[in-house]
């Protein structure tokens, strides 16, 4: 039980706070009341998405939660002593987290309860408007649910864009003794991790997201498939899993209502393709990671041949909202056919990195420059990476480019799930091309030869380029090569690879063609 | 795959011996069992050391540095990615992504994530991890 006289102070559980000593801070707050004869009680919560506040701890004071970050835990006696209990002033004192810029320029309609609740509280999540989307679905049904989410304009958040509405159309009208759903959270993409702070933050919202998909399409089973890179994620969705079971809110007779949704996590192992839908099939069924030819859809026949909708996990977390605020109300955010909100991930060499969630429709500089702030660095931003490790190198010079899915495509860049990594004048382009493909190689599920011996191929006549040899007719071949990837690999895997690597020669060709020109250092490689 | 993760959480690894016995409870041939176990970069075919650092080799950390980070520990301890120093205290494994990304470079010791990593915070952690004998 809390005592009334106690203070809650929330210290996040998110592993990336950990990474930068949260337990620590955990564990000297209570030392220091201990010793002090305060009664606080710490809550342990998940991620704001202030990274570089992080460790961010918030304080409940008269005036609403005061944060302070980022802490220490060779800070915490001294802001005890300044009386950081009532919300007092110390340098590390950031005020209320929603009148900070970052947080008050945000829409936050996926990430509403993230960082604020306890991730592990029925009582907490449903406080905060939770399991209201999954009633309203129940009282309409589903023929109406997939009606909404179709109206909601929602597209799969993974990278595809594929309208959700329709995919779930398709799996709804499919006739099958079984059918599935299945989250896709093989979040692989570096400088995105967003499924990740859901699975620690706010579990619960993707368990009724599920649960509404099973509803809406007829499924009685669904999995979610993680990755086993995060191990805190998955400890804390477990134990969300068993609270669900047993509190009813998953089984046999969902809230009630005569429901029956069953869901399970399973953890992959380190294979990046086993984000590609039909690989995650592949390897849900226990087999290896290998891609499937499409058709058929897993729409129609999926998960065991049966009809089966993935999503992303950011899709599946935005049902919820959906259904208890409707599809009006989600749909009236963005812009053009790019419907609602994205969370954005802030990362690499960015000054303020972290979660920024907001409608469609701001340009990639607003983003870049004025929420992140520029380099972590101070250096000049040369080059962002959109989109993953398959996303294209964007330089300053396209940074009117609207945050958009079809404003992206049409310069040859991918939203994907919403990654953003910003690099700074020290970085060399060709060494990020030769990485892209190297990256390729090494996760190529091996079905498809132009992923499986292009991507070797490639990582060779990029190495050719870095040692100044033939570099006119390699930069021709390396283009040629691109293109066969481009158009006739099986899956996203090596069909988007030459999007980082021919943006990379488009927009940087001078860290290609130059290479061993008087003036310029040699490369590591040929010293 | 829950079998694997289960078999390389108890032995630090898949062992071969394992390959049949799987093969037959599942109803599945040899060659199946072992090409899923090698598919996957996560199995094991032999032990690591008693202590893993997984050192993330994806673009977020490299933009801040992760990629000299990494080849300079490496090049400290006279190892390749997957090797394991002379006294088997610690194997080094690259990752590709740890979620970390806004905490750039970051790396997982034993399971116990760390962020925002310099040299210097890097080699203390290895060489904790070095000096300590007990079992994680």
């Amino acid at each position: 039980m809390v005592d009334a006289m106690s203070t809650r102070i929330f210290i996040p559980r998110d592993v990336a706070a950990l990474a930068v000593g949260a337990d620590e801070v955990a564990r000297a707050v209570a030392a220091q009341a201990a010793a002090l004869g305060t009664a606080v009680t710490i809550v342990r919560t998940g991620s704001r998405g202030l990274f570089w506040l992080e460790p961010m701890v918030e304080v409940e004071t008269p005036l609403g939660r005061i944060a302070y970050g980022p802490v220490q835990a060779g800070d915490v006696a001294a802001l005890f002593t300044a009386g950081w209990l009532t919300g007092a002033t110390h340098p590390l004192r950031v005020g209320r987290p929603e009148d900070h810029p970052f947080l008050a320029r945000q829409t936050r309609l996926t990430f509403a309860r993230c960082g604020i609740v306890d991730p592990l509280s029925v009582e907490d999540y449903k406080a905060a408007g939770g399991y209201r989307g999954l009633a309203k679905a129940i009282e309409v049904g589903g023929a109406a649910t997939v009606e909404a989410v179709t109206k909601s304009g929602l597209r799969g958040r993974g990278g595809a864009g594929f309208p959700t509405g329709i995919k779930w159309k398709t799996v709804r009208d499919a006739i099958s003794d079984q059918k599935y759903v299945v989250c896709n959270a093989d979040e692989g993409d570096s400088g995105t991790f967003a499924d990740r702070m859901i699975l620690e933050g706010d579990p619960f919202c993707l368990i009724e997201g599920m649960t509404i998909a099973g509803l809406a399409v007829g499924a009685t089973r669904g999995y979610i498939y993680s990755r086993s890179e995060y191990p805190h994620a998955n400890a804390t969705m477990r134990a969300a899993l068993d609270i669900a079971r047993a509190a009813g809110l998953l089984g046999r007779d969902i809230l009630g209502s005569g429901l029956e949704f069953h869901l399970e996590l399973r953890v992959g192992a380190g294979a990046y393709v086993c984000g590609e839908e039909t690989a995650l099939l592949e390897s849900l069924e226990g087999k290896r990671g290998v891609v499937r030819a499409k058709p058929p859809l897993p729409a129609l026949k999926g998960l065991f041949g049966r009809p089966t909708v993935v999503n992303n996990l950011l899709s599946l977390a935005t049902i919820p909202v959906i259904m208890d605020l409707g599809a009006q109300y989600y749909a009236d955010f963005g812009m053009g056919r790019s419907r609602g909100t994205m969370p954005i991930q802030l990362a690499g060499n960015v000054l303020h990195g972290g979660l920024f969630e907001t409608a469609f429709g701001l340009t990639l500089g607003e983003i870049v420059m004025e929420v992140g702030g520029g380099t972590n660095s101070r250096r000049p931003v040369r080059a962002v990476q959109a989109g993953g490790p398959l996303g294209a190198y964007l330089p300053p010079s396209q940074f009117d480019t609207p945050y958009d899915y079809e404003a992206f495509a049409a310069r040859d860049a991918l939203i994907g799930h919403g990654g953003l990594v910003v690099f700074d004048d020290t970085v060399d382009m060709a060494h990020m091309a030769r990485f892209a493909m190297e990256f390729c190689a090494e996760e190529s599920c091996g079905k498809c030869t132009p992923c499986r011996i292009g991507s070797t191929r490639g990582a060779e006549v990029v190495d050719r380029i870095l040692a100044g040899r033939d570099v006119a007719a390699n930069i021709a071949l390396l283009e040629d090569l691109c293109n066969t990837m481009k158009f006739g690999s099986l899956c996203a895997l090596g069909g988007f690879t030459p999007y980082p690597v021919l943006s990379a020669v488009r927009h940087f060709p001078e860290d290609f063609h130059t290479r061993n020109s008087p003036g310029r250092p040699l490369p590591a490689a040929a010293e | 795959m829950p079998i694997l993760h289960a078999l390389q959480e108890t032995f630090g690894h898949v062992p071969e011996d394992a390959v049949p016995l799987l093969a037959d409870a599942l109803n599945l041939s040899r060659a199946d069992v072992h090409g899923i176990v090698s598919f996957y970069h996560d199995f094991r075919e032999a032990p690591a050391g008693r202590h893993v650092v997984k050192l993330c080799r994806a673009e977020a950390c490299q933009s801040m540095g992760g990629h000299a980070l990494a080849e300079g520990l490496l090049r400290r301890l006279g190892l390749d990615w997957g090797g394991t120093t002379g006294d088997g205290q610690v194997t080094i494994e690259p990752v590709y992504c740890l979620g970390l990304c806004a905490c750039a470079p970051a790396a997982l010791i034993d399971g116990r994530p760390l962020g925002r990593l310099n040299r210097e915070r890097l080699d203390a952690a290895v060489n904790e991890a070095r000096n300590d004998w007990s079992t994680p």
